[in-house]
């Protein structure tokens, strides 16, 4: 009897935890990673796919391009990998992890972010280096943080930030919620910002163009499925959904 | 019958089910052992920005345990012994951080006292004081989210307390300020220790309010969580050696703790 009990005690919480991981549905899921700057834009291009592969489950998982490159480095079930510059993407493409060759499906510009009727006055890169004023940017290992030192670094401005944020949408945060007064983000962020935030041009001389590479990973269980998600963000009708949120076409 | 009588037999379920748990808990450490780059370890220590980070964390994480004493025995008093209406109101507000994500906390944190923030902007208005992307932010940061840890343990002693002795102490003309310095609070010893270590633990392993609400610049609130979570965008090896350090002060400090500070967050209660 009591040996039968201790055998249920020890069974019970196994069996609960079995039928909890147990996943009832028959369709695929697609493991999207992507940069934190596609946000938006990947949100709705989930939709569109969806919308024409009813039997797929997109599940897209957003970080900062290095972030993501650790993720797949150890081990993670990753299907798609688009990253927010070249350099991240070539780390796993040189450690073999991709299928064929990476393709740039969009661009993007840099803009000085601040906040709504930029009560600062600020009108170039020049004074992201007034004494006082609270400027964020992110780690240099992280594209944008690379992307607006090369971007200060060719205006010769000299900045002290209060903040290494760890992807561009913690820059955006901080200056939407007014903790900083600017940081240099992407374009399509000044624009995801809505009204929360303004935008300050970066003369097209210092600025830079990000390409965003996207490709299969050699891990992917369902190529095929990941191939046609990479067909469909170069297609017109992705380009069109990046479009709409600030993307160029390369 | 005599089996019931002599030593008591542990359950085998029991034992199983305790020797999976520790399994849990040791394997992710194994991980970091293994794979962990020892040969570049003395660099990594003596390495000026982990220095930076190191001494940055044990110093904001003493002082958020300090504050938390301070402002917390008093709580953990009042909450124990004074019977007033709204108690269990005011006991869930105060432990509400320590079940919350640390990221709300964060963003509570900056929402009230950012710079924007509805207390905050008075503090740089009046007194010039930005707790954003500063160190006092991080302490506060800490001392959010680690409080509670110690009103707990404190509180739960205060309770279970032999309320006799206090009271001769009172009979013999003791002022109520002196039975609680004198008596009251070297009978807690145990649970203050144990508090204070829980809450010490917790703000030095404070990530999420952190970066959400102080920011991460090195020298100044990049801790070392922080620093870990940094590089291991870029190198993963050097996070595994960082974390070794964490885990190591850590590991350290528990083992150092003398088993009866954590095991009997209780006072003993002599009859």
């Amino acid at each position: 009897m009591s040996c039968r009990r201790q055998v249920s005690f020890l069974l019970v919480p196994l069996a609960v935890a079995l039928v909890a991981c147990g996943s009832g549905s028959d369709t695929t899921t697609l493991n999207v990673s992507a940069a934190a700057s596609l946000t938006n834009a990947f949100g709705e291009v989930e939709a569109a796919f969806e919308q024409a592969h009813p039997d797929v489950d997109v599940v897209l998982n957003f970080a900062s391009s290095s972030d993501l490159v650790t993720q797949i480095v150890e081990g993670a079930p990753v299907d798609v990998f688009a990253s927010a510059d070249t350099k991240n993407m070539e780390k796993i493409s040189a450690a073999g992890l991709v299928v064929g060759n990476p393709s740039v499906f969009a661009t993007n510009s840099l803009r000085i972010i601040v906040a709504p009727g930029n009560p600062l006055g600020i009108t170039g890169l020049g004074d992201l280096a007034r004494p006082g004023l609270v400027y964020v940017t992110c780690d240099p290992n992280v594209p944008i943080g690379r992307y607006a030192q090369e971007v200060l670094d060719a205006a010769g401005v000299v900045v002290s930030p209060a903040s290494f944020e760890e992807n561009v949408k913690g820059v955006v945060a901080k200056v939407m919620a007014g903790e900083a007064d600017a940081g240099i983000v992407y374009t399509t962020d000044v624009l995801a910002a809505g009204d929360g935030a303004d935008g300050v041009d970066i003369p097209e001389e210092f600025n830079v163009s990000a390409s965003y590479p996207i490709a299969v990973l050699e891990s992917s269980t369902h190529s095929e499925i990941a191939g046609s998600f990479v067909e469909f963000v170069s297609s017109d009708a992705g380009m069109a959904i990046l479009g709409r949120f600030g993307f160029g076409t390369p | 019958m005599s089996r019931q009588r002599g030593r008591r037999k542990a359950p085998i379920a029991i034992v199983i089910w305790a020797a999976l748990a520790i399994t849990f808990f040791s394997l992710p450490f194994i991980g970091i052992l293994v794979r962990a780059p020892w040969s570049d370890l003395p660099d990594v220590v003596t390495d000026e920005a982990v220095r930076r980070a190191l001494w940055l964390s044990l110093r904001t994480s003493l002082i958020a345990s300090l504050f938390a004493g301070v402002l917390g025995v008093p709580l953990a008093w009042v909450l124990a012994r004074i019977d007033f209406p709204g108690r269990r109101v005011v006991r869930a507000v105060a432990t509400l951080s320590m079940v919350l994500p640390p990221v709300v906390g964060g963003v509570a944190l900056f929402t009230s006292f950012g710079r924007r923030g509805i207390f905050g902007q008075y503090l740089d208005d009046w007194f010039g004081i930005r707790l954003p992307f500063s160190t006092a932010g991080v302490i506060v940061a800490q001392t959010f989210v680690a409080m509670p840890f110690l009103v707990l343990a404190v509180e739960s002693a205060f309770r279970q307390l032999d309320l006799r002795y206090e009271e001769a102490a009172a009979t013999l003309g003791a002022r109520p300020f002196f039975v609680f310095r004198r008596v009251t609070l070297p009978s807690v010893r145990p649970a203050l220790v144990a508090g204070f270590v829980l809450a010490w633990a917790r703000a030095l392993g404070e990530f999420g309010a952190t970066i959400t609400f102080a920011g991460n610049l090195p020298g100044r609130t990049q801790t070392m969580p922080l620093a870990t979570y940094l590089a291991l965008e870029s190198q993963p090896e050097r996070a595994l050696l960082l974390s070794l350090v964490m885990i190591g002060i850590s590991f350290a400090v528990l083992l150092g703790l003398r088993e009866r500070w954590l095991t009997t967050a209780l006072p003993e209660v002599r009859a």
